[in-house]
């Protein structure tokens, strides 16, 4: 194989498995990424916007009643919930915005499941004065009707996509179909570090944010490197963010915690890593939950930003590489660690995030206490409590 | 390439008086039994090549109306093995060039050898892969080479500068797309199709069929004018979703008055 077709690869995993139709788009996109990534210019403008519109950086925070209570390693919160609209999501969506400006473009189209991507998208474009069409799941616009009156708000027209099941999967084949025919004026902020080449490689750049602030954050507090670092896991944009400056040191831990939903045994689960196989799907060969004939199969979460089938293609390469471990975290688990850093911490999680922190709640106590461990809290909960709430059985 | 390598039954299939009409449908919709009938019907009705839709649960280049033929399918539980069962049944009464319409994913499941070496001993002349860019070609052409199956490559209407690179190597037929997004019947093409026939004319030697949006004969004959062939999709799985007593016949009536359409569009401009 060529030096050039393994652009956008990561061992054998990525690539840009997409109609032909897209190319001209992505090319464009990665021309412009490969551009301005490194030019100081743009980093300079990216990281004003980071401080003072998102209100990075991010405190790194000891967790000292949650560490008592599990009684093992010592415990720290990289607190991405803090960010401007509630989750790392926002740290993505500026560095892409900024890029599209760069390209002159003047409108941006993104997909969303939930509605957290979409309403980060939609804040950032009204901010910078852009037109904003939100590509989503007709089903998903029912049930997130919350985020979609949000987006509105925010000036974004939102498109209920009726095609497939009517989910994430549909909404992003509906927004790279209108991607490519809208080229001239439009740019696609893609939410998760997935999809083809030049997505993964980019969205990982602009988390990376996350542990470049996270390593000197604990050089300081504690003067050397944690011994694991947990993040959740649904196409691993967090966690990737989370996990890349720490990548070449071998002696910290990478640990994605991925949703099993109502169990890996049962058919409604998300865990990708534990259950899926290398497939081709979305743009990227990953790993994916599939059939016997290669059909993917729907993916089940209590937590809709983990509900997803696939898994970014860096992470399937850390995984077959041993460099990061993927643990599954069925609901029940993740609603527990929900209530738990509540009342411990007085800090409420985004359930996608819980699943992180249940993850920590099964390793720790079998640490030791001069180990440390960082845990990504990718969002706050406020979003979930009424489902929560609902799954507690308790009236709202 | 030697002439019984299967791939050469597609471009023989342009070796005619006429232009090129190529059918496709989705196997398995709505059963086994009736989609063999129909891709004997629209043999028998002078369909030059018959493209099989082999059902995809995320058929990114496909509109509602093949989505929904890929639903039914699955109902009538057709699996990849059952599309090379489909496709031997046909066998034994015709030999009508074929080729299939199939997603990567479900060609790397079953196994990129035993795939291609399936397709060649039933004499599939060619893959259509939608999600396969020349890019990453290097996939699969090691097979498709061994057993002489065509990777027909899709130009879009984007392709622009890629045209000969994306042609480079076609055997079989290249396929041109009409129009940006999915499939679908359309009414009218924007796409300056005669200049994207002349750019990948200018790359390569095997024959250009059009398709995407296609329906009307008079479309049909139109854009003839400009290709060697033409792609019908969505308008013939409109017409077996109908599910009617009288679908083989309005099928072959179709199909008939398609090559109709393109033979007289030759006479004409002779
Ligand atoms: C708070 C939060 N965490 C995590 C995720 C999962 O995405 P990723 O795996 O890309 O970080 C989402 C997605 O919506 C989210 O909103």
């Amino acid at each position: 194989m060529t030096e050039q077709t393994k652009t956008g690869f990561f061992g054998e995993f990525g690539g840009q498995f997409v109609p032909d139709q897209v190319k001209e788009a992505l090319n464009q996109v990665a021309a412009a990424y490969n551009q301005f990534k490194d030019d100081p210019q743009f980093q300079q403008e990216l990281a004003y916007y980071l401080k003072d519109y998102s209100g990075r950086p991010t405190p790194l925070y000891f967790a000292e009643s949650l560490t008592k209570y599990l009684k093992g390693a010592k415990i720290y919160l990289k607190r991405e919930d803090l960010n401007h609209l509630g989750a790392h999501k926002l740290n993505n969506v500026l560095g892409q915005i900024l890029l599209a400006k760069r390209m002159g473009k003047n409108k941006v189209i993104a997909e969303t499941g939930a509605g957290q991507h979409g309403v980060a998208t939609a804040a950032a474009a009204a901010k910078f004065g852009m037109e904003c069409e939100i590509f989503m799941g007709a089903e998903d616009v029912e049930r997130q009707k919350l985020n979609v009156f949000r987006m509105n708000l925010l000036g974004a027209k939102v498109h209920a996509v009726h095609t497939g099941n009517g989910t994430l999967k549909n909404a992003v084949d509906a927004a790279f179909s209108y991607f490519s025919q809208h080229l001239a004026d439009t740019y696609y902020v893609l939410g998760s570090a997935v999809g083809p080449y030049p997505y993964p490689m980019m969205v990982k750049d602009f988390q990376s944010v996350i542990s470049r602030e996270a390593k000197k954050q604990i050089l300081k507090k504690e003067g050397r490197l944690p011994d694991a670092v947990i993040a959740c896991v649904g196409g691993g944009s967090n966690a990737i963010g989370a996990f890349a400056e720490f990548i070449s040191d071998p002696q910290v831990r990478l640990i994605g915690a991925e949703a099993a939903g109502k169990g890996v045994d049962t058919p409604e689960n998300a865990a990708t890593m534990t259950n899926g196989k290398i497939g081709i799907s979305d743009g990227m060969r990953s790993y994916v939950l599939q059939d016997d004939q290669g059909n993917i199969l729907p993916a089940y979460s209590i937590s809709a930003g983990l509900d997803y089938p696939g898994v970014g293609p860096e992470h399937s390469y850390l995984k077959d590489a041993k460099r990061a471990e993927y643990y599954p975290i069925t609901d029940q688990e993740a609603v527990a660690a929900f209530v738990l850093l509540s009342k411990t911490e007085g800090i409420i999680p985004a359930l996608e995030s819980s699943h992180a922190v249940a993850q920590a709640v099964k390793i720790v106590p079998k640490m030791d206490p001069k180990q440390i461990v960082i845990i990504n809290i990718s969002g706050r909960g406020d979003k979930d409590v009424s489902q929560v709430a609902r799954y507690l059985g308790r009236k709202i | 390439m030697t002439n019984n390598k299967p791939a050469t039954t597609l471009t023989n299939a342009f070796k005619k008086s006429s232009k090129t009409f190529i059918g496709f449908l989705t196997a398995g919709d709505p059963t086994f039994e009736k989609s063999v009938k129909q891709i004997l019907a629209l043999a028998e009705a002078g369909t030059d090549i018959i493209e099989i839709g082999i059902p995809f649960s995320d058929p990114v280049a496909d509109g509602p109306v093949i989505q929904a033929a890929d639903l039914r399918a699955f109902a009538a539980e057709i699996t990849t093995d059952k599309v090379f069962e489909l496709v031997a049944a046909v066998r034994q009464k015709s030999q009508v060039p074929l080729a299939f319409l199939v997603y990567l994913n479900n060609v790397f499941k079953y196994g990129y050898e035993k795939f291609f070496k399936r397709c060649a001993k039933l004499q599939v002349g060619g893959l259509i892969i939608p999600d396969l860019p020349f890019e990453e070609r290097a996939e699969v052409l090691p097979f498709a080479q061994k057993y002489g199956v065509a990777l027909i490559p899709l130009v879009a209407p984007t392709s622009g500068q890629r045209i000969p690179s994306v042609v480079k190597d076609a055997t079989g037929f290249v396929y041109a797309v009409s129009s940006m997004g999915v499939t679908g019947v359309r009414d009218q093409i924007n796409t300056d199709l005669a200049k994207m026939v002349a750019e990948i004319h200018q790359a390569t030697d095997v024959p250009v069929a059009i398709g995407f949006g296609i329906h009307t004969p008079q479309q049909a004959a139109r854009v003839a004018q400009v290709a060697d062939g033409v792609i019908v999709g969505s308008a013939i799985v409109k017409i077996i979703a109908q599910n009617k007593q009288q679908t083989l016949t309005e099928l072959k009536k179709y199909a008939t008055a398609m090559k109709k359409a393109l033979s007289s569009r030759l006479n004409k401009s002779k």
